[in-house]
């Protein structure tokens, strides 16, 4: 078992923004180079690199930018959203294993490169699993994810004042958070009900921040990382799915639509875990939409099925007083869209106690990836 | 992109070619297993039952009721932002609730996708299939029944 085998010991992450100058390989470069550096160490200690699939820069490129030295693991991993955990899953595998000693994974994206917005890759004719949707106008990821969220509101009693209940929480958080994209940007209720659609039910704030940036993280072995310099955020648990009869993004054919890729994740999250959801005190939970949270709070067992969006009332994913504190620094929708990446070192800083929204004592966190998509997810522990 | 701007299907691919072809004759079809009779949507070389390749198409009955709807708003692929908002909606087989399709609700068959007004559509709502053309395709559409 994984269990605490390996740590995350170091991370690094560039400035988010629209428009950055800098190419994806230039800006994964200096978010890795970053993250080795927190760590301590240097780039030839680095052997194995884990990666999204969807990102233009190579393994081999990035070991000839940073330096690495002799590279004995290297893995991508697919569906988009829904890699984050699933680089740093098979990051502590590999040093747990002994393919490699010291591994980084990360996440570089720009809003601008082709290979990071699928959707806008406009082939002449559809073939594949999207022929049964974008002819009909179903073209967004938006668009594929408010279809789900008008079943769910009408299956569960769910409404656009949940939504707004996500939407704030994490709003507030950004606003403590200097790095976020929204730091300065206070948003109201009234501002949520009042904005204009994106894909109905789901308005603008509904959506994730399509943001330029690029972070890292630097993982080695539990006694590895006891001699350096950060302290330790051990890999607790790790998961990935693909639940039975999915279908990416549009999750409309099999039985039962709405139970998402977060449940077959969850079921093998917490059999590798010695904590259960009660334990959990707080949670960086993937945002591309609004609706995946309580989608996801239901998948990794905070509630039960369908109770999803009254679990968000009363300020229950607000820092500090809230049940479940979650996407304490704002999350994709308020902090940056990095496809997730982000939400894992807020994970690493909330264990090492350094979030703008530090939750006390906290000793364990939640991060997971996209829902909707073939998924993965992570214990952290400090 | 093609010549009026939509997204098309590539009449090319061999798993759903059968499918377009009926299209073209008036008839929606669903992919079936000759060996344990499971239907499959979307259609695929394999059956995840019984893992038999072997099947055949049939004719369903074209009517269903909405289980979800979208109104997409821009910013949108210049042919759909013209239209914008316009709804989209995935219904469900009257035959067999487990197959759906995504499509659009209008109120002739070849109307326009923006002509229902949204704040009418319920999921729930009956409905039946209708033929498009469209460049080279026919693209099943559905009006209320």
């Amino acid at each position: 078992m994984l269990r605490d085998q390996t740590a995350i010991v170091g991370i690094g992450q560039t400035a988010f923004g629209k428009g950055l100058p800098d190419s994806e390989l230039s800006l994964a470069c200096q978010a890795i180079s970053a993250a080795i550096d927190d760590a301590g160490l240097e780039p030839a200690a680095v052997d194995g690199l884990a990666m999204f699939s969807m990102e233009d820069g190579r393994e081999v490129e990035v070991a000839r930018n940073v330096g690495l030295g002799d590279v004995t693991f290297f893995s991508q991993i697919g569906y988009g959203g829904g890699a984050g955990c699933g680089t740093v899953g098979h990051a502590a595998m590999a040093v747990a294993t002994g393919q490699c000693e010291v591994a980084v994974a990360w996440r570089a994206r720009k809003r601008a490169a082709k290979a990071s917005r699928p959707w806008a890759q406009v082939s002449s004719r559809i073939s594949g699993h999207w022929q049964w949707s974008r002819p009909f106008g179903v073209l967004r990821p938006v668009d594929e994810i408010a279809m789900l969220t008008r079943r769910y509101m009408h299956e569960f009693g769910a409404t656009r004042e949940h939504l707004a209940n996500v939407a704030l929480a994490f709003r507030k958080h950004a606003n403590r958070n200097p790095a976020a994209t929204m730091h300065d940007k206070p948003l109201s209720r009234e501002q949520y009900l009042d904005a204009r659609w994106i894909s109905e039910p789901l308005c603008l704030f509904d959506n994730c921040l399509e943001t330029d940036g690029a972070l890292a993280v630097v993982i080695t072995s539990a006694a590895r990382a006891a001699d350096l310099r950060n302290p330790p955020v051990y890999v607790h648990a790790f998961a990935q799915s693909i639940p039975q009869q999915h279908q990416v993004m549009t999750n409309y054919f099999c039985d039962d639509p709405l139970l998402g890729p977060s449940h077959a994740c969850a079921a093998r999250l917490w059999a590798q875990a010695e904590v259960t959801p009660r334990d959990v005190p707080v949670a960086q939970i993937y945002d591309a939409f609004s609706p995946l949270i309580p989608l996801s709070l239901e998948g990794y067992g905070f509630c039960a099925r369908g109770e999803g969006a009254a679990f968000t009332d009363d300020g229950a994913l607000e820092w500090p007083d809230g049940r479940l504190p979650t996407n304490t620094s704002g999350g994709g929708m308020s902090e940056a869209y990095v496809h997730g990446f982000n939400l894992v070192l807020e994970g690493v800083r909330q264990m090492r106690g350094t979030s703008s929204s530090q939750v006390d004592g906290a000793e364990v966190c939640l991060v997971t990836s996209g829902e909707g998509v073939p998924t993965s997810a992570l214990l952290l522990r400090r | 992109m093609t010549s009026t701007g939509f997204l098309l299907p590539d009449l090319e691919d061999p798993e759903s070619a059968p499918f377009w072809e009926g299209c073209a004759r008036g008839e929606l079809l669903v992919q079936v297993c000759t060996s344990c009779g499971a239907r499959r949507m979307p259609p695929r070389p394999m059956c995840p039952r019984c893992r038999s390749v072997d099947h055949r198409w049939e004719a369903t009955s074209g009517r269903a009721t909405i289980w979800s709807f979208v109104v997409p708003h821009p910013p949108l692929l210049p042919a759909y932002q013209e239209l914008a908002p316009y709804n989209a909606i995935v219904v469900a087989l009257d035959d067999d609730s487990a197959i759906r399709f995504v499509g659009n609700l209008v109120a002739s068959p070849d109307g326009a996708i923006n002509e229902i007004d949204p704040a009418s559509i319920e999921i729930g709502d009956p409905v039946q299939v209708v033929f498009q053309q469209v460049e080279d395709v026919t693209l099943p559409r559905w009006v209320r029944a």
